[in-house]
């Protein structure tokens, strides 16, 4: 009997090698647990019965595009369609051997902060079903969480996998912008958008991100990455200097038990041998959130100008084409992408530029040369990943600007393009918390070192109470 | 009030969207308090401050002219909700 | 009052680059509906444009030969409206920094230069190709439905904006025949009207001659021949006179030309169509030629028609030198002359006969052309223009064809034309009127009648005689 809920995937991969386990096996033992839990959770919208390739599962949010395979980015308006290529990291991934176990659930066009926007229905918080598992990847998070699937990729614009592995308890990597493809990957916010891995160790997120990392000719945006990832090992801090933000002492969004967590950790850390020092981020809380939510819908209603029902996904009928396409959007697109859409085109339209998209560039500017300010001197800024543990479903769902405040310490790095690693790092009424790391440019590995050592000295176990 | 029923219509034509009357008083109290939010940007004076369209430094990033192959036909209209021929058809386009 | 036209223009010209500007699909004509496509130029989900260098150098290369300052930092950004023929719901075009701005073509007048301005010259993707089937004689407001293939879609365009400095119809005509033969030379396009790879719109005022007011523009679309084009310009020019001269006002307005009626017709637009919503492509990143690409670039540029046109004036006339060099003629004339032709003679032959019987010019023989240059007034019509349709036969020779004569002898041509004057009574009285352009027409009766074996220089000096007498 395999236990996928503690099993990792270099765990997996040592049973392969070893020749303990085949392929089909450990497929199948994947979707036996899928099987049982995924009723309740709802983390995949479709799975694969069959192995495609001969190395451990993987599961695929379903933003990234897989040839033959229903990829709907969670919304109606994309329901039937089946892309004819595949994304660069769904090729790498299959390059590498990975099976494609499914595509998990996602907020529509990966908008939101809870899993609850998607079109198919609500994933759940494998640690309290009738909480959210966080979003826009809930699902991803939380079948990596229950065992249902050893690790997956998830993708970020402004927390979406940082946030879900916080609430779920497990960690997650949203990369250096620039250092993983976006081709294939349904788009949201271009200049945030970006792929990452999710997984229940830092060793298998690094091992993920080694594989779909690099430069894509496909797509523009990315680079070279400047120095091969490394497998983190060893569970020093020695030398490591941490910068706690000073503004994270007055955020009252966050929570006394997030907080003790977060404190808890920092004292860990020095056990540990880290410094751990203080940055300034004033502009990063105040006016993130703002410059985030007028850049990502902005970026949003022109991403999602394409979907007509002219090519592909779903066509209202109607006997002339400006109402066919009016009907197919107001069909297809649910409250939170109309809502972004209508936001972003407001913010670039004719007399508001300047005002709002104009502005939010700036803005961008200067969050960019604060976060460079805070690091130097330091290894990585530390911070909680969300101010609050998995919150009750339907709680902030009738509240966009609630909603939206779950990303507030996860937005400003997005927007300067930095790394970020959230790993898990105490509970908070049996509710897990996570630990943000925010690296320089580039810095992945750095953040796979401090964030394995911590993990070490954490020892968190990421299986959830009630699946123990 | 940030944003009035009108330009709420407004951006709606530019959006292409259809709403509702019950969709569009929702969102014009939605939005109004969203950029009442937003809005804050507005307090810092950033004349000097040039703007950031990417957070990665890069130019130059283009591709040889060399034909790489196109889909097949099948490919093409995998995914289309209607076809004729090797055309997609869609309703008359009005004036 | 007096009016004087303003007239700037938008030029699209296709690159005849292998591939599109964002993706990896041949560009081509011809092709079956919807074979040249990808994910990318198809908008699919998730695909992202990839910029195709070639087409950046071309647009640098336009931007040089138009005297353009060539930008360190060009920007590609989004510009929103919504169309079947736009996948992506927004065309990818170089909006406030573009590659090309501030250049100028000089246009050589009778007068001198014409200093026409090149306000920018910019790198966008064309879009794809709408049919209108059924309803009311395939007008759009009347179709059944509408097809689109997306083969053009993604094609590199070149738009080029001169500043509202013509001033005539006639003016707009030979400015886009000198940028037409500019752009062939380049290398950089073919340049054809009639396969949309040369698009025009022009934007057109009218102001009291004199001032320097710009008062309220029209747009005119759809333009698909230089002809058309002017005759275009001159209606709505005229229409806006009659506008004012009413004491009404001009109103902005966009207009398709329809050229066989000679209307313009007022295009419906919706209230919010000018609002693209322009931002920069966060999938693309910015272009910044390296200082020794662009001088090699500059290096590349060859010596450029306006250029030539003054150097062969001073051998020719300005009229000839322009359709010579705008007719991309002017090599095979330097050649023909060269090897021993008369000029003018030579011009007339290459422009009139030669152009006309569409021989392969690249295939002709200077040295036969020449000899036939000398021998036209000699040999008979049919025979001229029989070898004249040959020249560009593989081993041509003029030989075979210079030893006929033709008829020159006044005895045996008198009686002929007198019939031909007695034949068209009409004619002779408007000749005698006053109307000296019927010459050319007893001439072409009385080579008719000989099967173009007579003299024309001949004939044309007996016709004269006879009618002046
Ligand atoms: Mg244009
Ligand atoms: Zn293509």
């Amino acid at each position: 009997m395999i236990d996928t809920l503690r099993l990792t995937a270099e765990g997996a991969m040592g049973l392969l090698e070893r020749g303990e386990l085949s392929a089909g096996e450990l497929h199948a033992a994947y979707l036996g647990a899928i099987a049982e839990l995924d009723g309740e959770l709802h983390c995949y919208l479709r799975t694969s019965e069959e192995p495609s390739g001969d190395g451990i599962p993987i599961a695929l949010k379903d933003v990234i595009s897989t040839k033959g395979i229903e990829t709907t980015a969670g919304s109606r308006i994309l329901s039937g369609y089946t892309p004819v290529f595949d994304a660069t990291v769904a090729a790498r991934v299959k390059g590498a051997g990975l099976s494609l176990l499914g595509k998990t659930n996602t907020d529509e066009f990966a908008m939101g902060s809870s899993t609850e926007n998607s079109a198919w229905g609500p994933s759940r918080n494998p640690w309290d079903p009738a909480r959210v598992p966080g979003g826009s990847g809930g699902g991803t998070a939380a079948a990596v969480s229950a065992g249902l699937a050893p690790w997956g990729l998830g993708s970020d614009t402004g927390g979406s996998i940082k946030q879900p592995s916080a609430l779920c308890g497990n960690v997650g990597l949203r990369p250096t912008y620039g250092t993983v493809s976006r081709y294939g990957v349904v788009a949201f916010a271009s200049s945030l958008d970006q792929v990452g891995p999710v997984a229940r160790t830092v060793r298998d997120v690094a091992l993920l991100y080694s594989i779909v990392a690099g430069r894509d000719p496909l797509d523009s945006t990315t680079a070279e990455l400047p120095e091969a990832v490394q497998l983190p090992e060893g569970d020093s801090l020695a030398g490591v200097r941490l910068a706690v933000p000073k503004q994270v002492g007055d955020l009252d969004a966050i929570e006394p038990g997030v907080r003790a967590a977060f404190e808890a950790s920092l004292e860990r850390a020095r056990d540990l041998s880290a410094e751990v020092g203080e940055c300034d981020l004033p502009l990063s809380y105040r006016y993130g959130m703002p410059c985030y939510y007028l850049v990502a819908p902005a970026e949003a209603s022109s991403n999602l100008a394409r979907y007509d029902g002219v090519r592909y996904g779903l066509r209202t009928p109607a006997s002339a084409y400006d109402e066919m396409v009016e009907e197919t959007r107001d069909d297809g697109f649910g409250p939170e992408p109309k809502r972004r859409i209508m936001l972003g085109t407001y913010a670039l339209s004719a007399g508001y530029y300047d005002a709002y998209y104009g502005q939010a560039q700036r803005v961008r500017t200067l969050l960019i040369r604060e976060h460079r300010d805070a690091l130097e001197g330091f290894d990585a800024i530390v911070t909680p990943t969300s101010p609050t543990v998995a919150f009750p479903i339907g709680d902030k769902a009738a509240d966009p600007l609630a909603m939206y405040a779950c990303d507030l310490l996860t937005i400003p790095s997005c927007l300067a393009g930095l790394p970020g690693l959230s790993i898990p790092c105490g509970l908070s009424d049996g509710l897990p918390v996570g630990l943000q790391l925010i690296g320089r440019q580039f810095g992945e590995n750095g953040l796979f070192r401090i964030g394995h050592a911590f993990e070490q000295a954490i020892g968190f176990d990421t299986v959830p109470e009630r699946l123990r | 009030m940030a944003i009035t029923r009108e330009e709420v219509l407004h951006a709606a034509r530019l959006a292409w969207l259809a709403l509702t009357d019950e969709e569009l008083g929702r969102l014009t109290d939605e939005l109004g308090a969203i950029l009442d939010a937003v809005g804050v940007v507005a307090e810092l004076d950033l004349a000097d401050v040039p703007p950031t369209s990417h957070p990665l430094d890069l130019v130059n990033v283009w591709d040889e002219d060399e034909p790489r192959p196109s889909l097949s036909l099948d490919e093409v209209f995998a995914n289309a909700p209607d076809r004729s021929g090797d055309h997609f058809r869609v309703p008359p386009v009005g004036e | 009052m007096s009016w004087e036209p303003v007239i700037g223009l938008e030029v699209h010209v296709h690159l005849k680059t292998r591939t599109k500007v964002f993706c990896r699909c041949p560009v081509g004509f011809g092709a079956g509906e919807n074979t040249q496509t990808c994910p990318v130029c198809l908008g699919f989900p998730g695909a992202l444009p990839v910029i195709n260098r070639r087409a950046v150098e071309w647009t640098i290369k336009l931007g040089l030969a138009l005297g353009c300052e060539i930008a360190q930092h060009a920007v590609f950004a989004r510009k929103h409206y919504p169309y079947p023929d736009l996948p992506k719901g927004y065309q990818i075009s170089q909006y406030d920094l573009p590659s090309c701005i501030n250049g100028k073509m000089l246009l050589p007048t009778a007068e001198g230069d014409r200093v026409i301005g090149i306000v920018r010259a910019h790198l966008e993707e064309d879009a794809a190709k709408t049919i209108h089937v059924g309803g009311r004689s395939g007008r759009i407001g009347g179709a059944d439905y509408s097809l689109i293939d997306f083969n053009r879609g993604g094609t590199p365009l070149v738009e080029i904006v001169t500043a509202p400095d013509i001033r005539s119809a006639d003016e707009a005509r030979r400015f886009l025949q000198l940028l037409r033969q500019t752009v062939v030379e380049l290398g950089i396009s073919d340049a054809e009207m009639e396969k949309g790879a040369l698009r025009v719109d022009a934007n057109v005022s009218v102001r009291p001659t004199g001032s320097d007011e710009l008062r309220t523009r029209t747009e005119i679309k759809n333009m698909n021949s230089f002809n058309f084009i002017a005759r275009g310009i001159e209606a709505e020019v005229e229409r806006q006179i009659g506008v004012w001269d009413s004491g009404d006002e001009v109103r902005q307005q966009t207009y398709d030309f329809d050229a066989a009626t000679g209307t313009l017709t007022a295009r419906r637009s919706k209230e919010e169509a000018d609002d693209y919503r322009y931002f920069p492509e966060p999938d693309l990143v910015p272009v910044e030629p390296p200082a020794d690409l662009v001088e090699a670039l500059c290096a590349e540029l060859p010596e450029l028609p306006a250029e030539r046109i003054r150097r062969l004036e001073a051998a020719l006339d300005l009229d000839r030198a322009t359709v010579l060099v705008t007719g991309g003629l002017d090599r095979l004339w330097g050649e023909t002359v060269a090897a021993g032709a008369d000029r003018t003679a030579a011009a007339n032959v290459i422009a009139n006969a030669l152009v006309g019987a569409g021989v392969d010019l690249g295939a002709v023989s200077p040295a036969e052309l020449a000899k036939l240059v000398g021998a036209r007034d000699r040999i008979p019509r049919t025979a001229f223009d029989e070898a004249i349709a040959k020249l560009g036969d593989p081993g041509f020779s003029a030989e075979p064809y210079l030893t006929q004569e033709a008829v020159a002898d006044s005895a045996e041509l008198e009686p002929i034309v007198a019939r031909v004057l007695e034949a068209n009574p009409g004619q002779v009285e408007a000749f005698r009127n006053g109307k000296q352009g019927l010459l050319g027409f007893f001439v072409g009766q009385v080579m008719k009648e000989t099967d173009g074996k007579a003299n024309p220089r001949v004939v044309s000096e007996l016709v004269r005689s006879r009618l002046e007498a």
